[in-house]
């Protein structure tokens, strides 16, 4: 069973805006629009708290690369829950995804390189996500702990008002 | 001064969003010169949309007989789903009805240079004023 949002004691920081316990996370029902209005809420969320432009796109960008794979792979045959949870730290925002789909294949979260982009023969509509996904976070981690598969992964923060 | 950071909130629900809302995608297109104009008039081509723009800007490139610009200024999210929209309605389109670019944001730029699709198109810096749909 997933956690609830009971993660950190209060909403409130005294330790301010570094304080790693402050976070953002929803419990949701894995599908395409859930990701939308997840993405919308947490930016939103995010841009109150003073990360930047640059650095929204970015992690709005790598959390829908996420998303989108938990939805299409993990829960290809049914949809089911996930827990998004991103938490500040100074070196940058540390996001943890879960569900309880399906295991990656491989037991590890996918490293592929670029597909290949040969016009007008070969020119590609899908398998970005995971470069994307890797180009842009640090410390990427995947484990499978009995039906919960936990993604984790460090999105570094170039600005900071 | 510097905002504490994000309240928990209470879980979020989110019944029934995905069955029963239909995903659609606004766009407008014109003629100019040889080209046909494509402007998507919503800010998100993302997986919830993927399929449908695909159905819009192809149906909507079925007038003409020229290169299409699609004019993607509005849009400040795009995710490699919408990217694959693009490209597929590039493919569909063929070579006689070239489709290039215009107008791209930064976030949408950043995902056609980090998928290297960026060398696939032409990508207009801007959308000409005399490109830009009317209204």
């Amino acid at each position: 069973m997933l956690r609830g949002n009971t993660m950190g004691a209060s909403s409130k920081y005294p330790n301010g805006p570094f304080d790693s316990s402050a976070m953002f996370a929803r419990n949701f029902t894995a599908g395409d629009r859930a990701t939308r209005s997840v993405l919308e809420e947490l930016v939103a969320g995010l841009a109150s708290a003073g990360i930047g432009g640059d650095d929204l796109a970015t992690i709005e960008l790598i959390l829908a690369e996420a998303l989108n794979n938990v939805v299409e792979h993990a829960y290809a045959e049914e949809p089911g829950p996930v827990e998004l949870s991103v938490a500040m730290h100074r070196s940058g925002l540390s996001c943890q995804i879960i569900d309880t789909g399906r295991p990656m294949p491989t037991g590890d979260a996918p490293n592929p390189s670029l597909p290949t982009i040969n016009p007008p023969e070969e020119i590609p509509e899908g398998g970005f996500g995971w470069h994307i996904i890797r180009c842009l976070t640090t410390d990427l981690s995947y484990r499978r702990e009995g039906p919960r598969n936990t993604l984790s992964m460090m999105v570094p923060l170039s600005e900071f008002d | 001064m510097r905002v504490n950071l994000l309240e928990r909130l209470s879980p979020y629900e989110c019944k029934g969003t995905d069955q029963n809302t239909e995903a659609f995608v606004n766009i407008t297109s014109r003629h100019s010169g040889s080209a046909l104009v494509i402007t998507v008039d919503d800010n998100r081509v993302d997986a919830s949309v993927a399929i449908e723009f695909k159905e819009s800007v192809r149906s909507a490139a079925q007038e003409g007989v020229g290169p299409v610009i699609l004019d993607l200024s509005n849009v400040t999210f795009l995710d490699s789903s919408g990217l694959g929209a693009v490209v597929a309605v590039m493919k569909l389109l063929g070579k006689e009805r070239p489709l290039e670019l215009a107008g791209l944001t930064a976030p949408v730029s950043k995902v056609f240079r980090l998928t290297r699709m960026d060398s696939i198109f032409t990508i207009h810096g801007q959308v000409p004023d005399s490109l830009k749909a009317a209204g």
